[in-house]
């Protein structure tokens, strides 16, 4: 069954006509073309389609793109400005924080998430709030040192 | 792998829904958060035809408390909202530690504490507190209303005692008297997110120093979460000891019926439910000395 979506990513609104059955996580890469936001697990343990939904962190891969409706999304192609990256972005990318990529988007929204609620948390926070992004190059240390100088960087 | 498409409705009434899933019958599944049903999905352990979501119901996450009468969770109320709360943090510690503590900070802004217990896993992290601090759901049907114990809602692994078409609204824990405490303990294999291997929640109300009132549940150790009655009858009216608290533990390990599987082997669930146990009730015991 078909139906009309009316959904905004990334800041721009869309009026889309979607299948009831599909994911977010489906719409955003392959309706909207928007590959930023990773295919991992699909099953809500890896984090690597991580997206900001109504100010929170999400698994697009199991929210439904019509529960969707009327929502705010933000994925990783709305972090760069004029082409400039993110400080959260150039963190990782002076931490070293980034190994084969694949976990970086989802590490980063969840960091963009993590910041938005907490913008002074601690390591241990840090490490409890990032539970549910999974790197497999296993670059944990890195990514922990990419957020906390985020975190002493100030600027947000 | 071809996954099963289905139709979603998303109606914004609880009369609607219940209509919805009387009229659509077989493989039709009601949805909150959706964090297990698609998860289910995916495993191809069910085959949804319909899901009838009920996050456009209004007031389905609502979570309010009233004093002298209790706190009611909405069935839409999500895990991370329950865990942040700051009445129930304040009042009830134990039900919040158990949402924050169920899997990540992703799911629990997307999954709810009643779809948790409605998933009806023996692991459910939910489970244990609710129950040992006497909880019911509020349910609503083809017939009307009722309320419904938790304690005789879990009839098996993935099996409840709801009736065709019905649905949880809420679920309801009681005001805690003075003098009572309640804890939540768990354990699995990495560390906090995945399912636990073993966990147990107890409530218990002081009268004096001796134990007066006193539910011990554990979960993930059987085919339900199972209650302890046996070890409840050690504790009661006995003022706690450590040794007492060891004995409760081994006894509880006797209680419990873990089986082997992916999160843990029988043999540490069973020592691990005697830690576990013994625990919790030292905690819940000086929570209870400190709530006077």
């Amino acid at each position: 069954m078909k139906r009309e979506l009316n959904i905004t990513i990334n800041g721009q609104p869309y009026n889309l006509f979607v299948s009831t059955h599909r994911t977010l996580l489906e719409v955003i890469r392959d309706d909207l073309d928007l590959t930023g936001t990773k295919v991992g697990c699909e099953m809500g343990e890896c984090g690597a389609c991580t997206v900001i939904m109504d100010g929170r962190t999400v698994n697009s891969c199991l929210v439904l793109a019509h529960e969707a409706e009327g929502c705010e999304v933000q994925t990783i192609e709305d972090l760069t400005e004029d082409g400039k990256l993110h400080p959260i972005q150039e963190s990782f990318v002076e931490h070293g924080a980034i190994q084969c990529g694949f976990c970086t988007s989802g590490m980063i929204m969840s960091t963009k998430g993590l910041l938005e609620k907490n913008p002074n948390p601690g390591e241990d926070e840090i490490r409890s709030e990032m539970r549910g992004n999974l790197c497999r190059c296993t670059g944990y240390v890195k990514i922990v040192e990419a957020i906390e100088a985020v975190r002493d960087g100030g600027d947000k | 792998m071809t996954l099963s498409r289905f139709d979603l409705f998303s109606p914004e009434r609880l009369d609607e829904a219940v209509a919805l899933l009387k009229e659509k019958g077989k493989d039709t599944f009601v949805m909150a958060g959706g964090t297990d049903l698609l998860i289910k999905r995916r495993h191809q352990v069910i085959h949804p035809r319909t899901i009838v979501s009920l996050k456009k119901i209004s007031g389905l996450n609502r979570i309010s408390f009233r004093s002298g009468k209790g706190l009611t969770i909405g069935a839409t109320a999500l895990l991370g909202d329950v865990a942040r709360h700051r009445t129930v943090l304040r009042i009830y510690p134990a039900i919040a530690k158990a949402a924050g503590n169920t899997a990540n900070v992703q799911i629990r802004n997307m999954g709810t504490v009643v779809g948790n217990l409605c998933n009806a896993s023996p692991a459910a992290d939910n489970a244990p507190a609710l129950l040992a601090m006497n909880a019911a759901l509020n349910i609503v049907g083809p017939q009307g209303k009722r309320v419904l114990p938790l304690e005789d809602f879990f009839l098996g692994p993935g099996f409840t005692a709801l009736q065709p078409a019905e649905i949880v609204t809420s679920v309801f824990v009681p005001m805690p008297l003075s003098g009572s405490g309640a804890t939540y303990l768990h354990l699995s294999a990495r560390g906090r997110i995945d399912c636990s291997a073993a966990s147990t929640g107890v409530a218990l109300t002081l009268k004096g120093p001796r134990i007066d009132k006193l539910r011990i549940f554990i979960g993930a150790c059987g085919p339900t979460p199972l209650r302890m009655p046996k070890t409840e009858k050690i504790l009661i009216n006995q003022k706690l000891t450590k040794t007492l608290a060891v004995r409760a533990g081994l006894q509880a390990s006797k209680e419990s019926k873990p089986i082997s599987d992916v999160r843990a082997n029988e043999d540490y669930r069973s020592k691990m439910v005697a830690v576990l146990v013994r625990r919790a009730i030292l905690e819940a015991n000086k929570l209870a000395r400190d709530n006077k």
